[in-house]
């Protein structure tokens, strides 16, 4: 007889909250985690950690640009790098404990070891403290994905780093090259720069933000990001690291030119895989796809009766909320719901100074699929909450079909787009149009505002735009 | 205490209509008598009253298919409500473009759709605001959106005819409910081009559609014609029309003639003064003609009573006050009913020659037509005068090409001879 209805390996986003909804819908659950922290990449070394890391280095630009504002002496102000880690090392050991707390008022029994699938229906966890064999019902691989390394350059910790080091490094680099202009490279190169280093991005591709973006907002994204000091090398592939007098530097090529750029940190940010390490997949005979990704059927099923998977781990766009929705939806299958994840409706947001958020296809995207779209846009020049909070950079642009005004996607470059783009996926979510967002009543002032008047802006009837 | 506004019934035949218009809004004051809507029937338009004093709340928007018996708003008897507003409520319009639109694809013998209250609160904005501009229920409506919902997108699928409209669950209607299927609107819906437009047919339209084709099918119906020398009424006219007028306040019209004739010669050829009941055959002895009024809203046929009996002036009198009360839609419906037989003047639109098709069940309908100088010969000469076509459209399985041809050859020789009615000979 089996001792859990299911059990989940690996505590991050996906699968803490997979393990929690079983537990709330009656299912005897065990949680494995390998790390002395529950919460995953998300929690310990991603999502959360860079973004205390922004709000200080944001805190502290504010503060410096605060002359305007009244403050007096900002100019001298200074900072100590030891205690935003401190700060950010607080608020991720707080969260630690909320996700234990919760895993405990469920029921979950959280097993601490390197949990591995030995078949269907049962997974060893080896740890410092001996082996366990769980025997259970349901498998849940939640096991994530780990930093892509450039095999010319691997990560040494020193000058080659991933986001794990780059969001704990001791001093501020003077000179910091970060390889791609993803989310996380543009996260941690703004909270680098902010602290004063002299940040260049090396980018393989034309544009910043990744190819889910337009190419309007991710130039206005670019233009406000250069504002802020960094500096961009776009159409770049890179080629290595070499030593030089001065240190080291990272070489690149366009267009068949060399170039070189020194650098004392270089941040690796290109992108994640998936991690099976120790998982023991081949040998339980896990189906894995070309990229080392597990492979799942429509209801999160590998290839082995009983074991599910989701998350990085599995195909889809490497977020910490597709990964807790897909975790719902296995958790809600298992009970005897019907789970489910609307693909089409998962945003994207990348955390900078003015943040760059996305949902749903872009214009580019539609116009592939030969949908005809109506565009509407709105500067936050034109929005009152912006002007007065300093924040007029970027604007919002709603992609409508032109034949029945459904919203197909929302891109911004906002200061809060990050939240207001929660209001666009409402909207998709039950298939809504322009029209509905343009008859939706916005508090006012908000910078929020600005995406109604893009919506309005869709049938040329924005209020605030000329 | 609140007191329920139904749809008052109208008659036997009457199961419902169109709420065409609310001479009211929520929250107002209505005094007991009080007109609260205009209520559009195949057969007349009419207006429903407040029974009490108090305040009202509107139920059902305008331009909605009800039915009899249908709640379309309540009142709190007592209550006092807002100063009713100087205009009546910018509802729709009672004239024709108050005209339900018309949906592809209408479902068949679908309940009428209510406006269901709590359903205003479960739809999108643009959703909301397309089915209060076009009066297209989303209830009716395949949603692809979550969980079923219906999006904007549906919303203008089904309005430009690319999306069924799926038959929906009578809404605390009666269950003898059998008025048409999609909702009514208040507007005409242009389509994406431009190059056509749509709206609903009225009740009026569809009945008035409903019973032409129904002549059409179930009788055998054909026409003969005729021509009348009109010199000889004319003269009488000329010679007495100005001490007629000044007598009964009335213009002495061709009509009295025409109404007077076909009576005289119904009463020679009975035939024409029959209908068929399955396979008896019924003889009217009585002579109620009715007489074609053509309205905004279309044609109607309100029917004088007893014309054997009324002179001149009586029928001038009937038909001028029937044709002002059509025309303000004020004709009551048991004054449409029971005619034997129907004079239509088509020639006031300038017609020379038409067939008229049957008002059903009667046996026939005589089309009067255009007056035109013509030349004919009379007593070998050819001479110019004032001549009208006759048709007299009959059916045929009761009566006889010789009795409809007798009939109008009567007709005829009563306008050319109008001594000939004194002695009826």
């Amino acid at each position: 007889m089996s001792q859990f209805d299911l059990v989940v390996i690996g505590s991050g986003p996906g699968g803490y909250v997979a393990a929690i909804k079983a537990g709330q819908l009656g299912l005897k659950v065990a949680l494995v985690e390998k790390d002395n922290s529950l919460g995953g990449t998300c929690l310990n070394v991603g999502c959360i950690p860079s973004k205390a890391l922004l709000h200080s280095t944001e805190v502290y630009q504010h503060a410096v640009h605060g002359k305007k504002h009244g403050l007096v002496g900002a100019e001298k102000l200074t900072f100590d790098v030891a205690a935003m880690l401190a700060n950010k090392d607080k608020v991720v050991a707080q969260l630690n404990m909320g996700v234990g707390a919760l895993l405990k008022k469920r029921n979950v029994e959280v097993v601490r070891g390197l949990g591995r699938l030995v078949k269907s229906g049962q997974v060893l966890v080896r740890s410092t403290a001996g082996d366990r064999t769980l025997e259970t019902k349901n498998i849940l691989i939640a096991t994530g994905s780990v930093p892509v390394e450039l095999p010319f350059m691997k990560f040494d910790g020193e000058t080659v780093i991933s986001s794990d080091h780059g969001i704990s490094l001791k001093a501020v680099p003077e000179k910091m090259v970060v390889v791609g202009a993803g989310a996380i490279g543009l996260e941690l190169g703004s909270v680098w720069a902010r602290l004063g280093s002299q940040v260049t991005v090396v980018e393989m591709l034309p544009g910043i933000g990744g190819p889910a973006y337009d190419t309007d907002v991710a130039k206005a994204a670019q233009n406000a990001f250069e504002k802020q000091g960094l500096k961009f090398e776009l159409g770049a592939k890179v080629t290595g690291v070499k030593k030089t007098a001065a240190g080291s530097a990272l070489t690149a090529e366009r267009d068949g030119k060399s170039l070189e750029f020194p650098a004392d940190k270089i941040l690796v940010a290109v992108g994640r895989k998936a991690n099976t390490t120790g998982l023991g997949a081949q040998e339980a005979g896990l189906k894995l796809d070309e990229r080392g990704r597990i492979v799942i059927d429509a209801h999160y099923q590998t290839n082995l009766p009983g074991v599910y998977a989701i998350g990085d781990v599995v195909t889809g766009p490497m977020l910490a909320h597709k990964a807790e929705e897909e975790g719902v939806a296995v958790a809600e299958n298992l009970a005897g719901k019907k789970g489910h994840v609307n693909y089409g409706v998962i945003p994207g947001v990348i955390y900078t100074d003015p943040e760059v958020a996305c949902v749903g296809l872009s214009e580019a995207e539609a116009k592939a699929k030969n949908i005809e779209v109506a565009i509407g846009k709105f500067q936050l020049a034109g929005n009152g909450r912006a002007i007065a909070s300093d924040c007029t950079s970027g604007f919002v642009k709603v992609i409508a079909c032109a034949k029945t005004d459904k919203l197909l996607g929302v891109q911004m470059v906002a200061k809060g787009a990050s939240e207001m783009i929660a209001a666009a996926c409402a909207h998709m979510e039950y298939g809504g149009s322009a029209e509905d967002v343009a008859r939706t009543c916005f508090a006012h002032p908000t910078v929020s505002e600005s995406f109604k008047e893009a919506a309005m802006a869709v049938s040329k009837s924005s209020i605030h735009s000329l | 205490m609140a007191v329920e506004v139904k749809i008052p019934p109208m008659g036997e035949s009457i199961t419902g209509g169109l709420l065409a218009a609310w001479l009211v809004k929520s929250g107002d004051a209505v005094r007991k008598g009080q007109p609260l809507f205009s209520y559009e029937t195949d057969k007349v338009t009419s207006e429903g009253t407040a029974e009490v004093d108090g305040q009202i709340t509107l139920v059902v928007n305008a331009g909605t298919d009800v039915v009899v018996g249908q709640v379309v708003a309540s009142i709190e008897a007592g209550a006092a409500g807002n100063a009713p507003s100087a205009a009546p409520a910018p509802a729709a319009k009672p004239a024709a473009s108050s005209a339900p639109a018309a949906t592809a694809a209408p479902a068949p013998k679908a309940a009428p759709v209510a406006a269901k209250s709590g359903a205003a609160a479960e739809i999108s904005p643009a959703v909301r605001r397309l089915s209060e501009e076009t009066g297209l229920d989303p209830a009716g409506l395949e949603g692809t959106g979550k969980a079923g919902r219906v999006t904007k997108g549906d919303m203008l699928a089904a309005l430009s005819g690319q999306a069924p409209i799926r038959a929906v669950a009578p809404a605390a209607a009666p269950a003898a409910a059998s008025a048409p299927a999609a909702p009514a609107a208040a507007v005409v819906i242009p389509s994406r081009d431009g190059r056509t437009s749509r709206k609903r047919m009225s009740p009026l339209r569809r009945k008035i559609a409903e019973r032409l084709v129904q002549a059409k099918s179930e009788t055998a119906m054909l026409t003969t014609f005729n021509e009348v020398n009109m010199a000889p009424v004319m003269e009488l006219r000329k010679r007495h029309g100005e001490e007629f007028l000044k007598k009964y306040g009335i213009k002495l019209g061709f009509m009295s003639f025409f109404v007077k004739a076909a009576v005289q010669a119904m009463k020679e050829v009975p035939a024409i003064n029959a209908q068929l009941d399955g396979e008896d055959i019924i003889e009217n002895h009585f002579y109620d003609i009715g007489v074609a009024v053509g309205t905004d809203k279309g044609l109607m046929v309100p029917v004088v009573r007893d014309c054997d009996q009324l002179n001149f002036a009586g029928i001038e009198k009937a038909i001028g006050d029937f044709g002002k009360r059509a025309r303000d839609g004020k004709i009551q419906l048991p004054e449409l009913q029971g005619g034997v037989f129907t004079i239509s003047n088509g020639g006031i639109y300038g017609s020379m020659l038409s067939t008229p098709i049957l008002n059903h069940p009667q046996a026939a309908i005589m089309g009067l037509h255009n007056i035109v100088e013509r030349p004919v010969a009379e007593n070998g000469q050819v001479v110019i005068r004032p001549i009208m076509y006759l048709a007299l459209s009959y059916d045929h399985r009761l009566i006889d090409g010789k009795e409809a041809v007798t009939f109008l050859v009567k007709v005829r020789q009563y306008i050319e001879d109008p001594q000939r009615l004194l002695f009826g000979v």
